[in-house]
Parts: structure tokens; C-alpha cells; sequence
């Protein structure tokens, strides 16, 4: 044991990182994008907090989910916020979702040497009025997928997208095709049902789920109404629509 | 605009204070790490270090410690592994082959990664080792060769192109970087194809396959290549090499993507499932030989345990 003495050969390490647990979540639909997170933060086995956000609203129709340690996360979210503004300031409009997700893959890949430990998920809008999810690595690589989880459950819910979500090792019924896209009510039954599940068998997963819907411009958010208590967060009365759903998660 | 133009062009004063400052080692006046513009907002532009170290005795054994996770698997950064590339050039032009895998440690994290870098309508790069190490880099490459362009009114060559990351990635030696890559065009001097990896290693070459699934693909790559080729020929072997690694290398698999870069620039071939390839074949392409690569598929039933008759012992008539 160290003991100050220099009786026995001591060795010390710097180790600023920890694991705080919780899940994330985004899927894209043709003209939406769900993104969610479950709100536990836990370190080892205990519990620190039942309600720490882990997907944060960039801009009207760009919202990021950060997992992995909080605390790398956390400033990482206010260093990009801070460059999106900056952005807003130099160019008097919202920094479009592809370049956020450059943006994002520079300021992690400048950590290439100290990296976040954070893994993000970007969902929102793109220019086009297509619903779109990147998934990022600690240093940056990413990629634009249709559907990505990430963090302690990963493995548990990302199996369960691939089958619900691109159809994967299902056979379409005869004379039929799968679709490409999922209306948005069963894309927030699959998120709802992929945590209640996750809580169920990780013990990093519960306490809370928040959702973040982003709605193109011009399109009606059918099926929203079916979820009760959705609050809607939209800045622009007539601009992209983005709404907040929040569900309890057991908590034991 | 003359400030842009100043700021780029290699014979003006400017350009010599430049270049002065960089022998010196003085910061650049703009970052390179971050190139993206704050449009006049923010010091990101000056002053800082190009990347950020931690502040310990030895950087790189501290980013050794939480990231190798051959060493240590429990390690908390998992950064992307394992993979199957490859190029060759042929009469027609290069073909480029890859799969699709990325693994952390026995986790598939993702069947649908881009690992042919697009770096210009001219150039790709390929990517085995560090996602964020390729795609940066290969990235940045692109820019400095779309600079070239301006200031030269001429593309870049390959071996230029690649002579540049090599010297980039060189000046990084022993700091962690991960990258295994073949730099593939066209030029003046015709096809070419280099490969170019973080310990400084630049190879000019006609066939290469790097990756943990690329001793099976030169298998297949070997026994196929000629130099003479027909551009359907070559296609079909990029795709059954890379099948082959994703078949018996755990690490590869999934799709494979075919590029081929002639004259006039790359062309994207194709995207094919590998297990697709393995009951079926890549379907009505040119090329193609008709059914599946699977040789369980190929011998349709017959085995040890299933001869077919007369055969026992005997060869067949």
C-alpha cells in the first residue's frame, strides 16, 4: 500500500475518467427524428441522481445525446453550444445538421490525444426536411445511420432496432415489402419499449426516459397525439416542430 | 478575398513569413486541428496548441493506457478495430475493395461503416485501424490537395497526395496514431496506387490488402490477378476477395463497397451483402459467374458424409 514511505516501490497513475452509465437512443424517420436517453447517472453501483439529462436541444432542429462520463459530456455539450452560437452570431441562422456533425467530429478528433470519454449521438433535421442520426466515436469518426444506440445497454437495445427497425432476419409476408420508413407513433412505441426493457436488464438503465421529437417544417406530427404529455419546445411558429415526451423508468 | 489569397499562395512575403515561422516552429496563425470558421468569433484561430495533451509525464503511454484495448480490454475508450481492404491496379484501373465491420473488442458496433474515404473526385483513401485517424486525416488530405489544386492549377498526383499524409502521419510517430491506408487515383502518370501507414511506411505497389482479414483476401487476390483484366473481371475478383475475408476472418464481414477509378475518376460500384454473396453471388453484374461463392453452396449437398455415388474411393468417371 502506498504509505508515503519509500519502503516498497509505489506506483501512481492519472486516471481522470469514470463510466456513469444510462443509454441513448435516436432513430430517424422520412421527416422526423426521435432521440432519447434514459436520465440515471450512477458510478460503480450506486446511484448519484435520478434525473441527469443526457440529451441536450442544440438548435430548433438539431438535438444531441451524449453518453459515457458525465462529466466530459457535459462540457462537451456547453463547447459545442458555445460554437453554435458564436455561428448564429457570424451568420444569423442555425448551423445546418451536417455541419454540426463535422463540427462535432473536429472538436472531438482535437482531444485525439486526451480524449472525451463520451460517446454522441446527433439526431435532427437536415436541410433537405429528412429526419437524420450520426453516431460519433470518442475521437470522432461518424458516420450517418438510420438508427443507433449507445452506452451501457447497447448491446441490449441495438439487436432489438436492427430487427424492428431495418428488418433485420425477418422475411417479408409474400407479395409484400418491408418499409423504409416507420410512422412516428411506432417509432416511439419501439423507444419506449427498448428502455422499458433495458431498465429491466441493465442495472445502469431507469429512473426517468426523456424523447425528443424533431418534426420537419410542414409536416403534421401524426401519431404525437397518441402519447400523452407531450410538450412542445418549437421557437419558430412556423419553422421545424420539436417536442419533449417524459416517461418514468423503474427506479430499483 | 485578397486576404484569402494571400493567406494561401506560396510566393507572396506573406507566404515567406510563413514559411519562415513554420521552420521556427512558432504557431500558425489558424489552427489546423480545428478548420472549421467561427466567422470572426472566438480565439480558436490563435494561440493554441494544435492538440490538446494531457498533463502528465508521458502523453502517449497515458493515451496508451485507456485506449489500447489489445492490452487491456477492460479499458474504458473502445476505439473501432478490425477490418479487410484492399486495391490493385490493373489494365482497366484500380479496383477498390473493402468491407464494412467495425468491431470494440467482440462487439460488432457497426455493419454499415464508409471505410473508402472519398477524398476527391480523383483520389480515395481506404481505412483499416483508427476510424477517426482515416477519416480525419483523409479528410484534411482533401483539403490540402483541393489548395494544391489552387495554387498549382494542376491536381495533385498520387504519390504527392500520399507523400503528404505519410509526412503527416511520420511527424506523429510513437503518439498513438493507428492508421493502415492505400492512397488510390489517377494522374498524369496514369493509375496508381499507394499504401501508407502510421509507423511511416509509404509502399508504391500494383496489388496491396491491409487489415486483419487481408491475408485471406491476397488468398483469393493472388490466385485471380492478371495484369490484363477486364474491368467485369477485376470487379468480381475485389468483390470474392473481400467476401473471403469477411467469410473466415471474424473481425471483417458484413457488406462489401466496390470502387474503380479510371480516367475520367472513381466510380462507385456497388454495395453486397457478404452473406448474401455466400448463398446467392452479387446477382445480375457484370462479371458475376452466377450463383453463390459459398463453396457448401458450391457443392450443393455433397460432402464426405454425402458422396455422390460411385465415388467412394474411385474418382469419378
Amino acid at each position: 500500500m502506498p504509505d508515503g514511505s519509500f519502503a516498497h516501490p509505489q506506483q501512481r497513475q492519472f486516471n481522470p475518467y469514470s463510466d456513469n452509465g444510462g443509454t441513448i437512443l435516436a432513430i430517424a424517420g422520412a421527416d422526423f427524428t426521435v432521440i432519447a436517453g434514459d436520465t440515471r447517472q450512477s458510478e460503480g453501483y450506486s446511484i448519484q441522481t435520478r434525473y441527469a439529462p443526457k440529451v441536450f436541444r442544440l438548435t430548433d432542429r438539431a438535438v444531441l445525446a451524449v453518453n459515457g462520463f458525465a462529466a466530459d459530456g457535459n462540457m462537451f455539450v456547453k463547447k459545442v453550444k458555445q460554437r453554435l452560437e458564436w455561428y448564429r452570431h457570424a451568420h444569423a441562422k442555425d448551423m445546418p445538421l451536417r455541419a454540426i456533425a463535422r463540427l462535432i467530429q473536429t472538436m472531438l478528433y482535437a482531444q485525439r490525444f486526451f480524449p472525451y470519454y463520451v460517446y454522441n449521438i446527433l439526431g435532427g433535421i437536415e436541410e433537405d426536411g429528412t429526419g437524420a442520426v450520426y453516431s460519433f466515436d470518442p475521437v470522432g469518426s461518424y458516420e450517418r445511420e438510420a438508427c443507433r444506440a449507445a452506452g451501457a445497454a447497447q448491446s441490449l437495445v441495438q439487436p432489438f432496432l436492427d430487427n424492428q427497425i431495418y428488418f433485420k432476419n425477418q422475411k417479408a409476408a409474400p407479395g409484400t415489402t418491408h418499409p423504409a420508413h416507420l410512422p412516428l407513433s411506432d417509432v416511439l412505441s419501439i423507444v419506449i419499449d427498448s428502455f422499458t426493457s433495458a431498465t429491466e436488464r441493465h442495472i445502469e438503465v431507469g429512473d426517468g426516459l426523456e424523447i425528443y421529437v424533431v418534426v420537419a417544417q410542414g409536416r403534421s406530427p401524426q401519431g404525437l397525439d397518441a402519447f400523452r404529455g407531450a410538450q412542445e419546445l418549437s421557437t419558430q411558429p412556423n419553422g421545424d416542430r420539436m417536442f419533449i415526451i417524459r416517461r418514468e423508468l423503474k427506479k430499483d | 478575398m485578397n486576404s484569402f489569397l494571400t493567406r494561401y499562395s506560396s510566393t507572396t512575403p506573406e507566404a515567406d513569413i510563413r514559411k519562415a515561422k513554420e521552420l521556427y516552429g512558432e504557431d500558425e496563425d489558424f489552427s489546423e486541428v480545428m478548420w472549421g470558421s467561427t466567422g470572426g468569433f472566438g480565439n480558436l484561430a490563435s494561440g493554441v496548441p494544435m492538440f490538446k495533451l494531457p498533463s502528465v509525464q508521458d502523453p502517449s503511454s497515458f493515451l496508451r493506457m485507456h485506449t489500447d484495448d489489445h492490452a487491456d480490454p477492460s479499458c474504458r475508450i473502445k476505439i473501432k478495430h478490425g477490418t479487410t481492404t484492399l486495391a490493385f491496379r490493373f489494365q482497366g484501373g484500380v479496383i477498390v475493395a473493402v468491407d464494412s465491420r467495425a468491431t470494440a473488442g467482440s462487439y460488432v458496433a457497426s455493419g454499415t461503416v464508409k471505410k473508402v474515404i472519398e477524398i476527391n473526385p480523383y483520389l480515395l483513401g481506404t481505412m483499416a485501424g483508427g476510424a477517426a485517424d482515416c477519416q480525419y486525416w483523409e479528410t484534411y488530405l482533401g483539403i490540402q490537395c483541393r489548395l494544391h489544386e489552387l495554387r498549382n492549377r494542376e491536381r495533385i498526383s498520387v504519390a504527392a497526395a500520399s507523400k503528404y499524409l505519410s509526412n503527416l502521419v511520420y511527424s506523429y510517430k510513437g503518439m498513438g496514431l493507428s492508421m493502415g491506408t492505400m492512397i488510390c487515383g489517377w494522374d498524369k502518370t496514369g493509375p496508381a496506387i499507394f499504401y501508407v501507414d502510421s509507423d511511416g511506411t509509404r509502399l508504391k505497389g500494383d496489388l496491396f490488402s491491409v487489415g486483419s482479414g487481408s491475408t485471406f483476401a491476397y488468398g483469393v487476390l493472388d490466385q485471380g490477378y492478371r495484369w490484363d483484366l477486364t474491368d467485369e473481371e477485376a470487379q468480381e475478383l475485389g468483390r470474392r476477395s473481400i467476401y473471403a475475408a469477411g467469410h473466415r476472418d471474424a473481425f471483417s464481414g458484413n457488406t462489401v463497397n466496390l470502387y474503380h477509378v479510371k480516367q475520367d475518376g472513381w466510380k462507385f460500384i456497388g454495395n453486397y451483402d457478404v452473406s448474401e454473396l455466400h448463398y446467392n453471388g452479387p446477382g445480375d453484374v457484370p462479371g458475376a459467374t452466377g450463383g453463390g461463392y459459398g463453396y457448401d453452396i458450391r457443392v450443393a449437398g455433397r460432402t464426405s458424409t454425402n458422396a455422390p455415388e460411385g465415388e467412394a474411393g474411385e474418382g469419378q468417371a
